[in-house]
């Protein structure tokens, strides 16, 4: 088996290095760190408004380059969380209470370059991770009928939308409504309209590049607008020998990273958990079974390079299932999906055979692309430091530009800008409300195979709905699915009591503030 | 978030009215909203499914779904942290934003790429407070030089630079 996986390796390397295949890594990293390190942008927005540039390639060079912005965005965005204190991405949320006290303290620089080092180590794990069980799940997944599949895919959406931010009731309904949206179009069975209130142009469905754009562009500078305090650049004079971290350093963030890549490594494995529940799991571990936990917030090595180092090894890990089942663990994997379908590519555990050259063209071109990652920001990060001072009321203009433009290229079509427009602005609504908009793309990539495979299942059972729990491997899934929600209940009613019982205590001490709460 | 509370500033005012019972709302609207659509495509037998078979399911778990979202803001005695509007509106950069894709779209339709970015570009950058109208009319020209580049020159999208009566 590891003779096997050897050479598919090695066949994979042979993909990445051709020369056309290695330059749009290049360029996807490049432009993935580059826009990353932009104050106020997140990897969805970097990847939504970079995604309309890839519609025009082959879909190998295509896939490589959207995974080459993934990362170099993930990798830019722990920069700017690092040096300004502004976590654009969640995963990085955790990386801020220890990297900016590091930089308050001149240290900066050495955060950086262990969070270079943990990621790079993280992300290798992962790769190995991805190599060994892509394969085997693969095996076990063409066995899978309608029924199965079915019941995967309602635990990856559960899992997705309860273990995400915020709410999990609204994490529910933004997921739903995301399964809605999807049904916009014609019915794969009948062709009869469903939802396009009269609109011939929406004959198709709602493309992903509006949706994404709306909700992570348009909907995100109407939040940001004028909100985002000026940025306290002060610190940020990180120069290329700053990066070096002491022998100290060093010696305290090598286990850190282990750690760290162990817990992503795991979350990895259990459906939904993305980085941003591996990078906090991550911090909280090492501040459990460090010696000095309070350290912890004021600048310790160790509480940047776990959560990072986790981060990177989850999301290579996420790629496990959105590869080999189809089924994408959050909505970054949702949104690098929707570009392979865009592709003409089936998604689903048939894919590894039919194109051998995406899955392990991607596989190596992950580690050249991590390697790129290094040699890029070792030279670059006078740049990208400069970078973090352009000031966002120059950027959301410009972004508007691409938003608009991106959308229109992927049809020649001015609707779609309208259309991006309206989501967008439901988006922020939404945002309004206290809802978190990503779970709707999830829903959205996955609604309308999870309907064909509802309906064929019915057609296979004869409307017998029992066919899910009498299926064993069905039954299984449906089983976590209770789990999963069961759990999230019991944290529900616990959790009410827990505040009943804080606000008690407030109210016979009114003015006592806990002590090493992190101030939101 | 919980901790929040222990600080005892959320207590000072409780809001009666929560932004939760909106959210609730608004789920129960759209739920019965692609009930009620989806019953006219259809909706078949569980063996036979018609097309409205899956809209009309949908739609009535969102509605139990807002109904479950605004009864549990009900049931919790935490007051609400933020209400719907921030506590200082943006309306003007708000209608900059939008203004922004519907100016690329009009000018798009009858002026072509050029006057359409720059329009886009300008009235965006309007909305933030601090920029000035010579500050956005140079970010305008700056982005539609090089966006003209990359997307007419290097890209080659079909939109025509400049098109209307006067060519």
């Amino acid at each position: 088996m590891i003779a096997q996986a050897l050479q598919d390796l090695w066949y994979g390397f042979g993909v990445a290095f051709e020369p056309h295949n290695l330059l749009w890594c290049f360029v996807g990293v490049f432009v993935g760190n580059m826009v990353g390190v932009l104050p106020g942008m997140g990897v969805l927005a970097t990847i939504s408004i970079l995604l309309p540039l890839t519609f025009a390639m082959k879909p190998v060079a295509a896939i490589l380059m959207l995974a080459g912005i993934f990362y170099g965005s993930q990798y830019g965005g722990a920069i700017c969380s690092i040096l300004l204190n502004l976590p654009c991405h969640p995963p990085h949320a955790v990386t801020c209470l220890d990297g900016f006290p590091m930089t308050m303290k001149g240290r900066g620089g050495a955060a950086l370059g262990i969070t270079m080092l943990g990621s790079f180590i993280g992300a290798s794990f992962g790769i190995t991770e991805m190599i060994f069980l892509a394969p085997v799940l693969v095996e076990v997944a063409l066995k899978f009928g309608p029924a199965e599949i079915c019941s995967l895919m309602l635990l990856g959406l559960l899992a997705g939308s309860t273990l995400a931010r915020g709410s999990p009731l609204k994490g529910i309904a933004m997921t739903i409504l995301g399964l809605l949206i999807g049904i916009v179009g014609s019915d794969i069975q009948t062709g009869m309209p469903r939802f396009n209130f009269g609109m011939l142009q929406l004959a198709d469905g709602i493309e992903i590049v509006a949706l994404a754009l709306g909700l992570f562009g348009i909907a995100e500078f109407m939040n940001s607008v004028n909100q985002l305090a000026k940025v306290d650049t002060q610190y940020s004079n990180v120069r290329l020998r700053d990066l070096r971290p002491t022998k100290q350093e060093l010696k305290e963030a090598a286990p850190a990273i282990v750690r760290g890549t162990l817990v992503g490594a795991l979350c990895a494995l259990i459906p939904g958990t993305g980085p941003t529940i591996a990078s906090f799991v991550a911090y909280a571990t090492e501040k459990k079974i460090s010696k000095n936990p309070e350290t912890f917030g004021t600048g310790n090595i160790k509480g940047v390079a776990c959560p990072e180092t986790a981060t990177h090894s989850s999301v290579q890990g996420d790629f496990i299932p959105t590869m080999s089942l189809g089924i994408p663990g959050d909505s970054v994997m949702a949104l690098l999906l929707g570009a392979l379908i865009i592709q003409g590519i089936v998604p689903g555990p048939s894919l590894i055979s039919e194109h051998p050259d995406i899955f392990w063209g991607l596989i190596a071109s992950f580690w050249i692309g991590n390697i790129i990652l290094v040699l890029l920001n070792v030279p670059l990060i006078g740049i990208w430091v400069k970078l973090l001072m352009i000031p966002y009321r120059y950027l959301y203009p410009s972004a508007m530009f691409f938003v608009c433009i991106g959308v229109y290229s992927a049809n020649n079509d001015l609707f779609q800008v309208g259309e991006t427009l309206f989501i967008g602005v439901f988006g922020y609504v939404l945002l309004r409300l206290g809802f978190h908009p990503a779970p709707i793309l999830l829903g959205f990539v996955l609604g309308p195979r999870f309907e064909e495979n509802f309906r064929r299942a019915m057609l296979l059972s004869r409307g017998d709905l029992t066919t899910f729990v009498e299926r064993p491997i069905s039954a299984v899934f449906v089983g976590l699915c209770v789990i999963l929600l069961s759990a999230q209940i019991y944290v529900y009613f616990r959790g009410r009591k827990k505040i009943t019982k804080a606000e008690e205590n407030v109210r016979h001490q009114a003015q006592d503030p806990v002590p090493g709460v992190p101030g939101e | 978030m919980s901790v929040k509370l222990s600080k005892g500033k959320s207590l000072t005012r409780p809001s009666a009215f929560k932004r939760d019972y909106y959210a609730g709302a608004l789920m129960m609207f759209l739920g019965a909203g692609a009930a009620i659509e989806g019953k006219g495509y259809g909706i078949g037998t569980l063996t036979r499914m018609g097309p409205g078979f899956f809209p009309v399911a949908l739609g009535i778990i969102l509605i139990f779904i807002g109904i479950l979202i605004a009864g549990s803001a009900y049931a919790s005695s935490e007051p609400d942290k933020e209400s719907f509007l921030p506590a200082k509106p943006e309306w003007f950069a708000w209608a900059c934003i939008v203004a922004s894709p519907i100016f690329f779209i009009a000018l798009g339709e009858y002026a072509g790429l050029l006057p359409a970015t720059f329009a886009c570009v300008f009235v965006a950058a309007l909305g933030d407070r601090e920029t000035t109208v010579k500050q956005a009319a140079i970010l305008a020209a700056g982005i539609s030089t090089s966006g003209i580049l990359l997307f007419s020159y290097v890209l080659k999208i079909p939109f025509p630079i400049v098109r209307g009566l006067w060519l």
